[in-house]
């Protein structure tokens, strides 16, 4: 009897261990995959001209494939976004934690939820049908589609990542600081402005980073609003992701094209590999602290 | 439908059975090779062709027209399929083609727009940049916006080469499907944009190029210039194997007309 159970136990520890590893499996399958089918055409194009060209003209008759207009749109596309949401995404997360009456704060959270989990594509339709003809007539420029209206959807998908991340590094604050605070005599405010926020600062920060992955990795939505001209980013021209170059041109590409969209798609993944990296450490961090 | 269902398990019964009977024979195959933008309407037709003959494989290498013809030439595939007419030192070559559909695209404004006609010339000049304001055209002075299609896309190969605009286009937009071509026009008054044309719908104005409006009509005797036709290259002096051969007679049969058209392109038939 003793034996038997001991069999089942080693049994499902095995069956677990399998299906960690599945998971295991599944992110070096794409790492190697995405190494070996990416590195080909940096090494044909010259990682220099590939990171550094201006110019992506991938079927004209003499191409060029340079992605620094996507690097730089993406990196400046996630900043704005991140300039926009986060004050927003911030400050929501401070008022549901310390201030809200509990009526206001689950409705509040329930529309958080709500806004998780609406698809990318209809934020990237909404956007396209009233984002985009609305920046047209606000700035009077000829197209809407643009580099503005990409950070405006993008600010507003990572706001729930930012808002639950935020309020569940606030409220894990023990009680005791904010209480020897307010005896102190300290305003409510004041108090989760100067001990609550700095007592949570690693995990805002993890929230910050984690809104930079969602944005960074976002392909629909922008795609929908940005317009897609290789064009080096400016706020109301029309410019393309790192991810969007990926998604447009991967239906009909062929040969050295289709190697170098893996090419971007492998950049893509280290920018990815390094946002992670920054989440961990503050993840980290917060945990010890 | 549950009818038309039901006779194509019978047909797929009937196959089965009439492979039995020839077990042993190696499968025949017919092989396609060439134009991407044709990937659409040849797949539709091979799908079809596979369905009602289970015996026969049906293959297509989407390589480009050129590669197609050249492909057909050395023996390398059956069918060779070009987005162009056959030039005249490739028929003398012992290449024959088959007009399979014709590929009419239309030059899309947005329906408030008061231009209704530009010249070729027009619009290679607009698409390229030389002119950039409505007022140069007869419309209102205001900037023009010129959407297109990704790099690779077969609508956009085939309108730059017939306005000769290759690698030129300065485009605003870049979308990926003609559905978000016609959407983004709709929406600006200021946008001009090319979509293929069984795809105009009344939420966009198509521009007669040259005074003739595009429509199946014109596309099929070619007064409407922006077109192309989709050919079907085969050798002059060989006869096809039989399961090709028999592709060849279902593609150009009335049974295909209603599948071409289903593609998106005016069949020739």
């Amino acid at each position: 009897m003793q034996k038997r159970k001991q069999f089942m136990e080693t049994l499902i520890h095995g069956i677990f261990l399998l299906l960690g590893l599945i998971t295991v499996g599944c992110v070096l399958l794409i790492t190697v995959y995405l190494i070996v089918s990416g590195l080909p055409a940096i090494r044909r194009i010259g990682l220099v001209p590939f990171l550094f060209g201006k110019k992506w003209a991938s079927t004209a008759a003499e191409p060029a494939y340079g992605i620094l207009p996507f690097i730089l749109t993406s990196v400046y596309g996630t900043a704005g976004a991140i300039l926009l949401g986060v004050p927003v995404g911030f400050l929501t997360a401070v008022y549901l934690a310390k201030l809200a009456p509990p009526a206001v704060k689950a409705v509040v959270t329930e529309a958080v939820s709500l806004l998780a989990g609406i698809p990318s594509v209809v934020y990237g339709l909404v956007g396209m049908l009233i984002l985009v003809p609305g920046i047209r007539a606000l700035f009077h420029i000829p197209d809407g589609a643009s580099l503005l209206a990409a950070i405006v959807v993008l600010a507003v998908m990572i706001l729930p990542s930012i808002i639950n991340v935020s309020v569940t590094a606030l409220e894990a604050v023990p009680r005791e600081y904010e209480d020897a605070s307010l005896a102190l005599g300290a305003t409510p405010v004041e108090t989760y402005f100067r001990v609550s926020v700095p007592a949570a600062r690693s995990g805002i920060a993890a929230a910050v980073v984690l809104g930079v992955g969602r944005a960074i990795g976002e392909a629909m939505a922008v795609m929908m609003v940005s317009g897609n001209a290789p064009n080096m980013p400016s706020l109301f021209e029309s410019v393309r992701f790192l991810t969007t170059a990926v998604a447009s041109e991967m239906s009909y590409s062929g040969g050295l094209q289709r190697q170098a969209l893996f090419s971007i798609a492998l950049v893509l993944f280290l920018f990815i590999m390094m946002i992670n990296a920054a989440l961990n450490f503050f993840l980290k961090r917060s945990r010890e602290a | 439908m549950k009818r038309k269902l039901m006779m194509a398990a019978l047909a797929a019964g009937a196959a089965a059975w009439a492979l039995t009977g020839c077990a042993g024979k190696q499968a025949e195959t017919v092989s396609t090779d060439g134009s991407t933008s044709m990937e659409e309407v040849i797949g539709v037709l091979g799908e079809a062709f596979m369905q009602n003959n289970s015996g026969i494989t049906f293959t297509y290498n989407p390589t480009g027209s050129g590669s197609g013809i050249q492909a057909v030439q050395e023996g390398r595939c059956d069918i060779g399929l070009s987005s162009r007419s056959l030039k005249e030192e490739e028929k003398a070559s012992g290449l024959t083609e088959t007009v399979l559909a014709y590929d009419g695209i239309a030059i899309i404004v947005h329906p408030d727009n008061p231009v209704s006609d530009l010249t070729l010339e027009q619009i290679a000049a607009v698409f390229t940049g030389r002119i950039t304001n409505w007022s140069e055209l007869g419309g209102s002075d205001a900037q023009i916006v010129l959407i297109g299609r990704e790099a690779g896309s077969g609508t956009r190969d085939g309108f730059e080469s017939i306005t000769g605009t290759e690698d030129a286009c300065k485009y605003r937009q870049e979308l990926t499907s003609t559905g978000d071509v016609i959407t983004t026009v709709s929406a600006n008054e200021d946008a001009i944009g090319y979509a293929s044309l069984s795809a105009v719908k009344e939420n966009v104005k198509a521009l007669s190029v040259g005074g003739v409006a595009p429509d199946e009509a014109t596309v099929k005797d070619g007064s409407y210039v922006v077109q192309r036709p989709f050919v079907l290259v085969t050798k002059t002096d060989a006869k096809l194997s039989g399961a090709a051969q028999k592709f060849f007679d279902f593609a150009t049969s009335e049974d295909a007309v209603e599948l071409i058209g289903g593609a998106g392109v005016v069949a020739a038939r």
